[in-house]
């Protein structure tokens, strides 16, 4: 019985890696594919993430606390996802663009106030040992889940029912297809699109959380290599269902798992290209799944990116 | 470009027609240069009060941006060094912002085209310089053309989200470029900072004459001027700006627009590749991961400030260069951390993109609504 599991080894450190990294992209994509159904896209995600990642990081330190964390890290992006909403709603500015500019400021801002808790260590949240019951040590890494993953697959669950039986989720629906159609119902689609980008604000910055108060674990300027951006390339994959972006999460977090499973097998040659897996995957998954002259299947006709 | 304002049409028995239509086309002109220049010292306005917040004096700081970026000879050569890429690194957003693209991957296209560039003088070495420097900047506006240009073909062809795309390809050029400096391209030598081989000094582009200004500078204004008469003085420039105010209008009138985005892409990327030759051969030497220092996401905020005109993208450049320049003395002096840069940067860019939404509000910018008698009635 001893942990010699061989090439088997690959596949079962990307279960877990897909586990362990897919959480950030499950809360991203999530809090992305609410915003998006209500007629906005909200590029600065990645901002919030960084930011987020700082927040729950620094409050931890200061408290020993990773939930009040959490629940910091959602407030402050919470307060992007606002400002975001908030800009987008005068005429004529653009959403892409002002989005690029709040990933950029976000990961300033972080930055800025995260300097002085580069070093200092916070605790982590805590994970369910799931692979108890076997030996293999393979398997019990790759079977110990963190809570947070358990809280953004029932959140898959809720938004995708709630979408179509919640009052709320027609609400952000109609606003989403049609400004004059939910104007006629009495809705104020900037009202609608403000709360329902704050709602996607604070859901990045809980994944941004995770980043840096479970995997990898700690803060610093690397922390993020583009989550943030490719959940919302993920929200056009799974078309702005719940459900598709939990999946399309967990694909892209095996993807993401393959460089290391390869090191931890002892390839060492070209490791830097299966680094780039991620991003190949999501490119050629946009690559696949887009097609000229037709409108994609279910997506809200208000968003400016599939005009 | 003056276009006829309707004041040098209106009949000459008003007083001074002549000076109305100059007034007239100042007035025009001018919204496009009152509303960001507003738009940058609110933006300054805004920093001030976060340096504030902060018990930090705003006064303090301007007074060492100007010294670090601007007072000086000395810190003016600085700052005209660290522009020089910024010109290039934000044609690769301009080009394609008029055909309403907005493309923000350029560091990709900048951290392959130095790859290259490095590959190219290293495999020469020996020829003359004169065939090899050019060489060195024909394969990196290559790799940058192909880079970028694909991804405006993908949009054209599949109609695949560009900005997405090319923030993606941006990663992957990255992670290409490591494991290309790591593996087949290294230098056995560079032990702590994988690079490929040093460049032969006859190899690398000096200084202008008589300032430690090296060359990237002037080539990134002839870019500047270049990309300028192509898009307001040539038919394709033209046909380029139809297709960004509407494609299916362009289409109608039977523009290609096809080829149009991915020549406008591709001429973008090739600038971008440019940046990165000039990065290797002027600054670096060799290529490393010191690359990728975010030329091209500070080339975004340089095109979106400078409104997507390339001469405009001139002096935001150098009012840019100049920021970072001072950065590291605002550092030193007053105590504050490195990203201090970054949040000056990203506050100018939101105000100068929230100041999108006053164009055409103020009645001053517009000769037509005038009320105070010059606009005679109809």
């Amino acid at each position: 019985m001893e942990s010699d599991i061989g090439l088997w080894g690959v596949p079962l450190a990307m279960l877990g890696g897909a586990i362990r990294v897919s959480t950030p992209f499950i809360f991203v994509s999530l809090g992305e594919s609410i915003t998006e159904r209500s007629g906005r896209i909200n590029l600065g995600l990645e901002g919030t993430l960084v930011f987020g990642a700082m927040t729950a990081y620094a409050i931890a330190v200061v408290t020993r606390s990773p939930w009040l964390g959490v629940l910091g890290a959602a407030g402050t992006g919470l307060c992007f996802g606002l400002f975001h909403g908030w800009i987008c709603k005068f005429p004529k500015v653009n959403d892409i663009a002002v989005g690029i500019a709040l990933m950029l400021f976000g990961t300033g801002l972080a930055f800025f106030f995260g300097k002085p808790f580069i070093q200092p260590s916070a605790p982590g949240l805590p994970a369910i040992a799931f692979g108890s019951w076997s030996d293999i040590p393979q398997v019990r890494a790759a079977l110990n889940v963190n809570v947070l993953f358990l809280v953004g697959a029932a959140l898959a669950v809720i938004l995708w029912w709630g979408f179509h039986n919640t009052r709320l989720g027609l609400i952000v629906r109609v606003v989403g297809d049609s400004s004059d159609a939910a104007r006629a119902m009495g809705l104020n689609p900037n009202l609608v699109r403000l709360v329902a980008t704050g709602v996607g604000g604070a859901f990045a910055a809980i994944g941004g959380a995770y980043l840096s108060l479970y995997y990898p674990g700690s803060w610093n300027e690397r922390l993020s290599s583009g989550q943030g951006l490719m959940a919302v390339a993920l929200v056009i994959f799974a078309r702005w269902n719940p459900l598709g972006c939990f999946a399309a999460a967990l694909l892209f977090g095996g993807a993401g798992a393959l460089g290391p499973a390869l090191q931890s097998v002892g390839v060492t040659k070209g490791y830097y290209l299966f680094y780039a897996a991620p991003y190949v995957l999501t490119l050629v998954i946009m690559i696949a799944t887009a097609s000229p002259g037709r409108s994609l299947a279910g997506a809200p006709g208000e968003l400016s990116i599939t005009k | 470009m003056a276009e006829i304002t309707s004041g040098s049409l209106a009949p000459a028995a008003l007083a001074a027609p002549r000076a109305r239509g100059i007034l007239e086309w100042i007035a025009r002109r001018s919204e496009a240069l009152v509303i960001p220049l507003a738009a940058l010292i609110a933006g300054l306005g805004v920093f001030s009060l976060f340096l504030a917040a902060l018990g930090k004096s705003p006064g303090q700081f301007f007074e060492l941006m100007w010294r670090g970026g601007f007072g000086s000879w000395f810190s003016l050569q600085n700052s005209l060094q660290r522009a020089s890429p910024l010109l290039l690194a934000a044609l690769c957003v301009a080009l394609p912002a008029r055909l309403g693209l907005v493309v923000i991957g350029g560091e990709g296209a900048i951290v392959l085209g130095g790859t290259a560039a490095a590959a190219v003088g290293y495999w020469l070495t020996g020829a003359p310089a004169f065939l090899v420097i050019p060489a060195m900047g024909l394969a990196a506006m290559a790799i940058g053309a192909l880079w970028i240009g694909s991804i405006g073909w993908l949009r054209h062809a599949r109609a695949v989200n560009e900005t997405i795309s090319s923030l993606l390809m941006a990663y992957i050029a990255i992670a290409l470029m490591n494991h290309l400096v790591e593996g087949p391209l290294r230098d056995p030598a560079s032990l702590n900072k994988p690079s490929t081989h040093p460049l032969a000094a006859a190899y690398r582009i000096g200084n202008i004459p008589g300032t430690e200004v090296h060359w990237g500078l002037v080539l990134g204004i002839i870019a500047c001027v270049f990309s300028w008469v192509l898009i307001e003085k040539t038919r394709w420039g033209f046909a380029a700006r139809i297709a960004g105010g509407n494609v299916r209008a362009a289409q109608i009138q039977g523009l290609a627009v096809g080829p149009l985005i991915v020549g406008f892409t591709a001429l973008a990327g090739s600038f971008a590749g440019l940046a990165g030759m000039v990065e290797v051969a002027a600054v670096q030497g060799s290529a490393n991961a010191s690359l990728a220092a975010g030329y091209g996401y500070t080339g975004i905020l340089v095109a979106f400030l400078a409104r997507q005109n390339p001469l405009a993208i001139i002096p935001v450049s150098l009012l840019l260069g100049g920021i970072a320049a001072a950065g590291g003395l605002i550092q030193r002096r007053m105590d504050l951390p490195d990203a201090t840069v970054l949040v000056l940067q990203g506050m100018l860019f939101i105000t100068i993109l929230l100041s999108d939404t006053f164009y055409g509000r103020f009645k001053i910018f517009d000769p037509d609504r005038w009320s105070w008698g010059w606009k005679e009635r109809a």
